[in-house]
């Protein structure tokens, strides 16, 4: 009896180990599989043949060179709004406000894109941190409003998401008088394309794919934040006004300038964000360029935990799930909605992730492994 | 007190329970027995399996192996619902009380006396009274739980299992927030628990109260029981080692203090709690280079505030506050570490550590930022780990490694932990509040020799601590603060325990005729 006792204990012991080493990667790997599981059902359900569906989708994404570099091209606004998200997360912080400070960041470097005159070697830099600072100055408000006032970081960059996309839609629609707006342009839709010297070198794939600057740029910058993060004293303050704020206000931190501070790092990423698209993928700016990108990054964050270098996947599939649904489509005759909706169950099954270690019978969490995600909540 | 307890019959039995955790057995093969009328210490220091083995009999866990039988049946207790069915009444540490609702609500909570759709409030407050009468637990039914005295709430957690029948209650820690006549008012009542037939096991880690109540005792440790003795063979200092299982000196070898020039100077003071209300009100306080001053006081008269105005943590209302000649009033807590005060935090887990990080982060918590730990911006890992290291060696704290988070240690090492930083660093100043709280008494004798030495070495204490043996045992000059003040400071020695304790409970030593308690 005592004997069976023990070796239980001892294989548990085992399978525990395992999973404190690996579960950060077995639960989203699991919710994506069980998303799609479930979105099989579902599209079946639709009388669709749900094969011939994920094929499609695997194809459209990764199947040919072409379909990689659209893949990628689009990945790449995900994987550095994902790092804004999960830079936030880890001060706990949580930034619903990306949206705003992509916009926010793009019309900086459209104005500086679009008047200033210079060689490339100066003029790309400079649109990029331009976009840096308008998304940093946009999201340090919402930073200030909660540090000064204890307002809420939610609810400030909810509103701060309507300001900068209605603004944005103004600065590009006014005519009297033009403000970033094309004089050129019938519909009035979009700004004035950026000079030559602004715009973002890159690799020509197919017809219409540029294998920009910025991809590379998304890159560093997971190493970077990663280096911020845990290898400089800044990030090590902003985890730890994140994870404990009592204790980092006996360890003599100040948390109201952490919070701040953390808000417009972030702010600055998905402001850069903006402007690689406008610099390396569209040369303008209109306001219905972004739509929704700044959410679907909450999503990427979190489904990579908040892990700088987790967020490159994350950000793939997601780039990868929007690239595969236009052949997913063709091939299986379904709405394009189909992948929102596995979309928005990667999320569930990320989020109520004790959904999946149900599921798949996997240990609970322990106490301090919760997501950053609830934090933000506690004020 | 019993001498005879033993022929009495037995109400609850453990036999052979054995409760596992993943890596650790918290009860060994333990076995009990609790007579009728008997009150029954269990002894033993945190993580010894005291809390884990009451856990088991009120039904919140299930033991791996053993059994238990109430009044001689065997039974399977899955939960408080049915443990409360056979006669066993609990009370937590922390009292599990509504303070917005009256005593009378508190105490059928979950078990609502109703007529027809309404409740019965006449008929249940008749029953607490009656209840009251018999055990002598005075309580006004009708009164608010908020309003009440915390040795006030504790009998109505009493009651509480009493209203439910309960013939076996377990005590967990109760004295642990009582003044010293608080404490002496419930060993009463329990002796008059006991004398209606009533059993008590009792859980303490305090070794005087044990042998002043306890009909036997049974000391854990490990997991195990280790010893079973009376009141009558014991000391405190047997005691003491068998659950340390070594000698320990229970008194502080120290030499008298040589005081020199003030360190820490307050002078009417006053700090707002978090209800914007007035906690401290006009604190004058002079702490000197190599003495411990200590501030003996039941919790939540201020002491809280007060410490956390001094370390800069709270703005001050009002008054001044000069560390080392500079005047510190309202700085930042970085300002005021850095002219040399360490501060030992009351709540280690949410203030001293961040629980999550490693030791190796926590050990530098305040110093992240200073070189050899940072160049620049960009840490330094390598100085930060051999840090932590040394501090780990050097203070003896038990851990497998030192990348393994502050949560995995046990209460006393976190502490040893933080102890060992806060007493590293080059000090003037050492802010300690409850040092030992909660923490296994081998901590606690290497913990208050570190204190003693640093005031030898010329360093400024402030000792802050509810359990007045400690101040007795540490300081050089106590202070006793109550509602927000300051009522007396005198030399170590010039009161006595008794004394003492009538300042924390508010009343005055001056007047001719003896003292209500």
């Amino acid at each position: 009896m005592a004997q069976v006792a023990t070796e239980t204990a001892i294989r548990s012991s085992v399978i525990r180990q395992f999973w404190d080493r690996w579960s950060g990667i077995l639960v989203p790997i699991l919710a994506v599989f069980s998303a799609l599981v479930v979105g099989a059902f579902i599209i079946g359900i639709t009388g669709a043949d749900w094969r011939a569906a994920y094929i499609g989708l695997w194809e459209g994404a990764f199947g040919s060179p072409r379909a990689l570099a659209d893949t990628v091209v689009r990945s790449t606004p995900f994987i550095i709004c994902g790092l804004c998200v999960a830079l936030a997360f880890k001060a706990g912080l949580f930034n619903i406000g990306a949206e705003g400070q992509l916009y926010a960041g793009a019309v900086a470097s459209v104005v500086i894109g679009t008047t200033l005159q210079m060689p490339a070697i100066f003029h790309i830099p400079a649109t990029l941190i331009a976009g840096a600072l308008g998304g940093a100055a946009w999201a340090a408000i919402a930073g200030f409003l909660k540090a000064r006032t204890g307002a809420h970081e939610v609810i400030n960059t909810i509103m701060l998401n309507y300001i900068a996309l209605r603004m944005t839609d103004w600065l590009i629609r006014s005519k009297t008088p033009y403000i970033l707006g094309d004089p050129e342009d019938t519909t009035g839709a979009r700004s004035r394309l950026i000079a030559e010297t602004a715009r973002l070198p890159g690799i020509q794939v197919g017809s219409s794919t540029i294998l920009h600057l910025g991809i590379p740029l998304a890159l560093v910058l997971v190493f970077v934040i990663a280096w911020l993060l845990y290898r400089t004293t800044i990030g090590f303050e902003m985890r730890t006004a994140g994870v404990n704020p009592n204790a980092a206000r006996y360890a003599g931190i100040s948390v109201p300038r952490t919070i701040v501070l953390a808000m417009a790092f972030a702010g600055a990423l998905a402001g850069v964000a903006g402007a690689i698209e406008v610099t390396g993928v569209r040369g303008s700016l209109s306001a219905d360029f972004f739509s929704g990108l700044g959410f679907d990054a909450i999503a990427v964050a979190l489904l990579a935990r908040a892990n700088p270098v987790g967020i490159i996947f994350s950000g793939l599939l997601w780039g990868g799930l929007l690239t595969g649904a236009r052949l997913m489509q063709v091939r299986a005759s379904l709405s394009i909605d189909v992948i929102k909706i596995v979309q928005a169950l990667i999320i569930m099954f990320v989020a109520a992730d004790q959904i999946v270690r149900f599921i798949y019978r996997l240990p609970k969490r322990k106490p301090g492994e919760e997501t950053q995600l609830s934090k933000g909540w506690g004020g | 007190m019993t001498q005879n307890g033993q022929e009495r019959p037995v109400v609850l039995e453990a036999r052979g329970i054995t409760k596992r955790f993943p890596g650790v057995v918290a009860n060994d093969n333990v076995s009990l027995k609790l007579h009728k009328g008997e009150v029954l210490a269990l002894l033993g220091e945190n993580g010894a399996g005291k809390s884990t083995l009451m856990n088991i009999l009120y039904g919140l866990y299930h033991q791996d192996q053993g059994e238990i039988f109430v009044k001689g049946e065997p039974i399977r207790i899955t939960s408080p619902h049915e443990s409360i069915a056979r006669g066993i009444g609990m009370v937590h540490q922390h009292f599990q009380l509504v303070p917005v609702m009256t005593v009378t609500e508190n105490i059928i909570l979950g078990n609502e006396v109703t007529n027809g759709p309404f409740l019965d409030r006449k008929k249940a407050a008749e029953r607490i009274r009656a209840i009251s009468e018999q055990y002598g637990l005075a309580v006004d039914p009708d009164a608010l739980v908020a309003d009440l005295d915390v040795g006030v709430q504790q009998r109505v957690e009493i009651i509480k299992a009493l209203y439910r029948n309960a013939d076996i209650l377990i005590l967990d820690e109760p004295t642990a927030v009582l003044t010293p006549q608080e404490a002496d008012d419930l060993v009463r009542v329990m002796r008059t628990l006991t004398a209606q037939g009533a059993s008590i096991i009792f859980i303490t880690h305090k070794l005087r109260e044990v042998l002043e109540v306890a009909d036997r005792i049974i000391v854990l440790r490990g997991g195990k029981v280790v010893g079973e003795t009376t009141p009558a063979e014991a000391t405190e200092a047997s005691l003491a080692a068998m659950m340390v299982g070594r000698e320990v000196i229970l008194k502080v070898e120290k030499q008298p203090a040589r005081p020199g020039a003030p360190v820490l100077e307050v002078r009417g003071l006053q700090v707002r709690d978090d209800r914007r209300l007035l906690a401290v009100k006009g604190v004058d306080l002079e702490v000197r280079a190599g003495e411990i001053l200590g501030i003996a006081g039941v919790q939540g008269n201020g002491q809280t505030e007060l410490v956390a105005a001094l370390t800069g943590l709270r703005p001050s209302e009002a008054g001044t506050v000069r560390i080392a000649g500079v005047d510190v009033t309202n700085a930042t807590p970085r300002q005021i570490s850095e002219l040399g005060v360490a501060h030992i935090p009351e709540d280690r887990q949410r203030d001293g550590l961040v629980t999550s990080y490693p030791l190796t982060d926590n050990s530098v918590l305040e110093l992240y930022y200073l070189p050899p730990f940072a160049r620049g911006v960009v840490r330094n890992d390598q100085a930060i780990n051999q840090h932590c290291a040394r501090l780990v060696e050097e203070f003896d704290v038990r851990t497998p490694s030192i990348h393994v988070p502050a949560s995995s240690l046990s209460g006393g090492n976190q502490q040893k932990l933080i102890v060992a930083r806060e007493f590293t660093r080059s000090l003037k100043l050492l802010i300690a509040s409850q040092p030992t709280r909660g923490i296994d008494v081998g901590s606690i004798e290497f913990i208050h020799n570190q204190i003693v030495k640093k005031r030898d070495e010329g360093v400024a204490v402030l000792l802050i601590s509810a359990e007045l043996d400690e101040i007795l045992s540490l300081a050089d000059r106590i202070a006793v603060m109550y509602h927000g003040q300051i009522v007396a400071t005198v030399k170590n020695g010039e009161l006595s325990r008794e004394e003492l304790g009538l300042l924390m409970a508010g009343a005055t030593l001056d007047r001719s005729v003896p003292v209500e308690a």
